[in-house]
Parts: C-alpha cells; sequence; structure tokens
C-alpha cells in the first residue's frame, strides 16, 4: 500500500505517524520504513518479548484468488496443499519454480470454498503476481490488492488482552494460524493469529484509508508501543525464521530451508517444483551457530571447520533475548552439526561459536 | 574547541592530548551500541586510517583517526557498557585519547557549526 513520493521509495500511509514517534528510516525492498523508534531496538525487541508491540507491515504484498476453479487451480501453484486447508485458517507455503527453488514464501488464507488471499513479501511482489497470474492462466480471479491494503502486526504476550480491551472476547479470538473477520475501532478487518516475532500475536488487514485510525486504537492502549523493521528482524533471527533474500531465494529449496517435513513429496499430489524436489537430494542445510560474544557475523560471513570452509552465513545479529550474537547460515546437507565448535569470518575477523539447536530463543508465547 | 570530521568523529584537545569519540548524529544512525573496539595503546595513526570500529544491532561501522598521532588510552567503560556511546557520544562516550597530534590537520577539521551544516545539506538531498 503505497503513497505518492517525493524519491523513487515509497511510503506507507502511516509515514507521518512515523515521524512523529521519532522513527528512523530504511530503505527496505522499495520502501521507505522505520527501523526503530526513538526507544531503540533492543527496547522495542524486548517490548515484543515482555508485552506488546505495533508494526507498520503495509509494505507486504495481499491477492486474492477465486472462483470455482481457484482450489484446483492455486494448488498448482503452491507447494503446500491447499485442498485440505478449511476455510478460517492459514498455512504457511510457498510459490517454487520447476527446480524447486523458492520464488517466495507466502501466507495462504483460505477465505471460503472458492476464495483465497495470499500475503506475499514486498520485495518480490510484483514478481509473484507475474507467476501466479501466469499460471492461472485464466482458470479462476486474480486481484492484487496490495495498493490499498493496509497490514498492522500486534505481537507480544499481551496482544490478546490488548484486543480483549477493545472489545473481543477472549474465546472468540482465532487460534494459532485462524483468522476471522473483525472489526477494530470499528474499522472492517481480517484479523489472524499469525506473526513473525515467535511471540502471540496478530496480523491485521484493513483498507488503507483507515490504517491510522486501527493504528491509533491500537497504541492508545498503554501496553503497546510501535516497534521497527529492525526489532522485527532480531526477533525472527532468534526464532530462526527466514527472511525471504538471506535464508530463502530461488538457488534454494524449502527441504535444504529446513521445511522438507511440511512438504508432501510422496507423489501423488502435482505442483510446480515438486518433480525436481523428489528427484534431487539436497545439496545444503540450513544451521543455527551461537557466537561466543556479541558481534555479529553479518551475512555473507564464512563458516569455517578445522581450517576449511564449508559454508557461509546468511543472517547474523545480535541476538537481544539471548544477549549474544547468533548466525543462520548454509553447509553442505551432510556435513556434521551437532554442537560442534566453528569458527566464522567477517571482514577478516574470527569469531569463535558453535552450532546450535533452532530456535535459538525457546521461550516464545506465539503457541500459547 | 571540539572539532568535526565529514565521517562523524569528534575530536577535542586538552593541552597535549586530545579525545576522540562519534558524533550524537553517528551514535544515533547507528542506534544500540553492542560493542566497541578501540584502537590498542601506542599504536601510531595517520589522519584518517582505521581507528576501530563499532557495531550496533543493526550495524557495523568504522571509526577513523580525525588527526595523525598515538594513542594514549582508551576508554575502559565502553567494554562492559558500549551503549554508554549512545547515552552520551560527545563526552563519557568517549572512544580513544591520543597524543603527538598534527595540529595542522586539526585546525582544519569542521567547527560545529560547519558539521551541523553538512549534515543539514546531507538531509535536503
Amino acid at each position: 500500500m503505497s503513497e505518492t513520493t517525493s524519491g523513487s521509495a515509497r511510503r506507507t500511509v502511516l509515514y507521518d505517524k512515523h515521524l512523529a514517534l521519532g522513527a528512523r528510516f530504511v530503505p527496505f525492498s522499495g520502501w521507505e520504513m522505520p527501523v526503530n523508534y526513538s526507544d531503540g531496538i533492543i527496547a522495542e525487541h524486548m517490548q515484543t518479548r515482555k508485552n506488546a508491540a505495533l508494526f507498520d507491515i503495509c509494505h507486504m504484498g495481499e491477492f486474492r484468488v477465486s472462483g470455482p476453479r481457484a482450489e484446483n487451480a492455486l494448488d498448482r501453484i503452491v507447494a503446500r496443499t491447499v485442498r485440505t486447508q478449511q476455510p478460517g485458517t492459514c498455512r504457511y507455503n510457498f510459490l517454487l519454480n520447476e527446480n524447486g527453488g523458492v520464488i517466495d514464501d507466502i501466507i495462504v488464507y483460505r477465505i471460503g470454498a472458492e476464495e483465497f488471499f495470499i500475503v506475499v513479501n514486498a520485495g518480490t511482489k510484483d514478481g509473484d503476481a507475474d507467476w501466479i497470474r501466469g499460471k492461472l492462466d485464466g482458470a479462476a480471479e486474480f486481484a492484487d490488492e496490495s495498493d490499498f491494503t493496509a497490514k498492522l502486526d500486534l505481537q507480544g504476550p499481551e496482544s490478546g488482552a490488548v484486543l480483549e480491551s477493545l472489545g473481543f472476547k477472549s474465546s472468540a479470538l482465532p487460534g494459532y494460524y485462524k483468522f476471522m473477520s473483525a472489526k477494530i475501532a470499528g474499522v472492517k478487518c481480517l484479523l489472524s493469529r499469525t506473526g513473525y516475532t515467535g511471540e502471540l500475536g496478530y496480523e491485521i488487514y484493513i483498507h488503507a484509508d483507515h490504517a491510522g485510525k486501527v493504528w491509533d486504537a491500537l497504541l492508545a492502549d498503554g501496553r503497546v508501543k510501535p516497534a521497527g523493521l529492525g526489532a522485527r528482524d532480531t526477533l525472527r533471527l532468534e526464532m530462526a525464521y527466514p527472511l525471504y533474500g538471506h535464508e530463502l531465494d530461488t538457488a534454494t529449496t524449502p527441504v535444504e530451508a529446513g521445511f522438507g517435513r511440511m512438504l508432501d513429496l510422496s507423489g501423488d499430489r502435482v505442483f510446480i517444483g515438486g518433480e525436481a524436489l523428489r528427484n534431487s537430494r539436497p545439496r545444503k542445510k540450513l544451521v543455527g551457530i551461537e557466537l561466543d560474544g556479541k558481534r555479529a557475523a553479518r551475512g555473507g560471513s564464512e563458516i569455517m571447520s578445522e581450517g576449511a570452509k564449508i559454508g557461509e552465513i546468511s543472517s547474523g545479529s545480535y541476538a537481544p533475548s539471548l544477549g549474544r550474537a547468533v548466525a543462520l547460515g548454509y553447509v553442505p546437507a551432510d556435513f556434521p552439526s551437532g554442537k560442534d565448535p566453528v569458527e566464522v569470518f567477517f571482514k577478516k575477523i574470527a569469531f569463535k561459536g558453535c552450532f546450535s539447536e533452532l530456535p535459538f530463543y525457546k521461550n516464545g508465547t506465539a503457541r500459547k | 574547541m571540539k572539532k568535526y570530521t565529514k565521517t562523524h568523529e569528534w575530536i577535542e584537545v586538552n593541552g597535549d592530548e586530545a579525545t576522540v569519540g562519534i558524533t550524537e548524529h553517528a551514535a544515533a544512525e547507528l542506534g544500540d551500541i553492542t560493542f566497541v573496539e578501540a584502537p590498542p595503546k601506542s599504536t601510531d595513526m595517520i589522519m584518517g586510517d582505521k581507528a576501530g570500529m563499532i557495531e550496533s544491532v543493526k550495524a557495523a561501522s568504522d571509526i577513523y583517526a580525525p588527526t595523525s598521532g598515538t594513542v594514549s588510552a582508551t576508554n575502559k567503560r565502553l567494554e562492559d557498557d558500549p551503549g554508554l556511546v549512545n547515552r552520551s557520544p560527545e563526552d563519557e562516550g568517549w572512544i580513544f585519547k591520543m597524543t603527538n597530534m598534527d595540529f595542522e590537520e586539526y585546525e582544519k577539521l569542521m567547527t560545529k557549526e560547519d558539521y551541523d551544516k553538512m549534515l543539514k545539506s546531507k538531509e535536503a538531498k
């Protein structure tokens, strides 16, 4: 969802509110997005883990696929089946190319028997739209609703209580990876129990014209503070959630990224990329590394074991909840990665660490 | 009087020793600082040499020597409390001190007024 700007980067409809809240902005996937507000990334991260935080995620894309043949047509295009998906549920999913490489990681919402809502990454949105439209080939209606759809993420253990204060009954709020139609501050929205932080939380989709009203209503609750993309990134990294362009790209399969168990590769279901996944063995695997200190090894750092390069870091940062730096990266699929020590080289600096179980942060409330 | 560099360091001379740190603007841009690497004591530096680095949650950034000179002390408090650079970038959060400075180089650095002007003109772009 966008506003016209003088520069090339797009701004969300909440830009002026961010400015007033002391936001610092960074370019992200063609957007000018708040990276943090006046409290800073660490405070916003901890706020999300302990209380509740509100994120402007309007840059992400939203599509709608509908019609009598929508289920059949969409099922061929996504890596996990939509046929078994009940209306009112969300499913994490992937768009794959013919080689099984990830074009995007997405969430599919089943609105009804003949209607699906798809949420995609900002940087891949236009390519995704072309790809899906092309593959549907007229079998179903396709609409790109991104320009008039706003997305706000309310995340943190108190987010349910915050919604209750706005009139929701606790028992009526959707369960994990479920959604409902609702009204917040009188504004119609789609409310799903999903997120990218590892905490209990909700993603809220509204018409862009009313985004400010919902943003204000949620922030009026003293338990909620705004948080930027900086905290969003450290929160997702602690949970080892992939970020497209870092852990996922067209040269990586979902099996290599650790999602093999989510996929049905038994053979009967036909979907783009399925054949390639069945007939190829993973070349690499995603691993977590805990570093000994607070200094981060960023993406592109070399992973070394016994003096030889075995892989590369895809994302790395200081992890505020752990008090040390962590990283995700890829090593060969057959590399033994118990709790063995490794070295990571970033800008010629050696960091010591060891392979870690994932997620790094284990006390998230997302499923509670 | 404090002087400023294009790379966002400040330097303040006191007798024959100078104190060096990063500017308020730089500290705010970096965000939460998690690690500061100061140059080892006795390091001889030429103006513009890499003189350590600062790491925040979001980025790593090099520190450069504002003038030529020799490192005479580093701020030990930053080892346990790197966030001091965020809280007091141009005072308690200083990074290192140096002697044997080149005063001609020092004189050519920006005044506070010039530095603020540079920031404004960057913002305008």
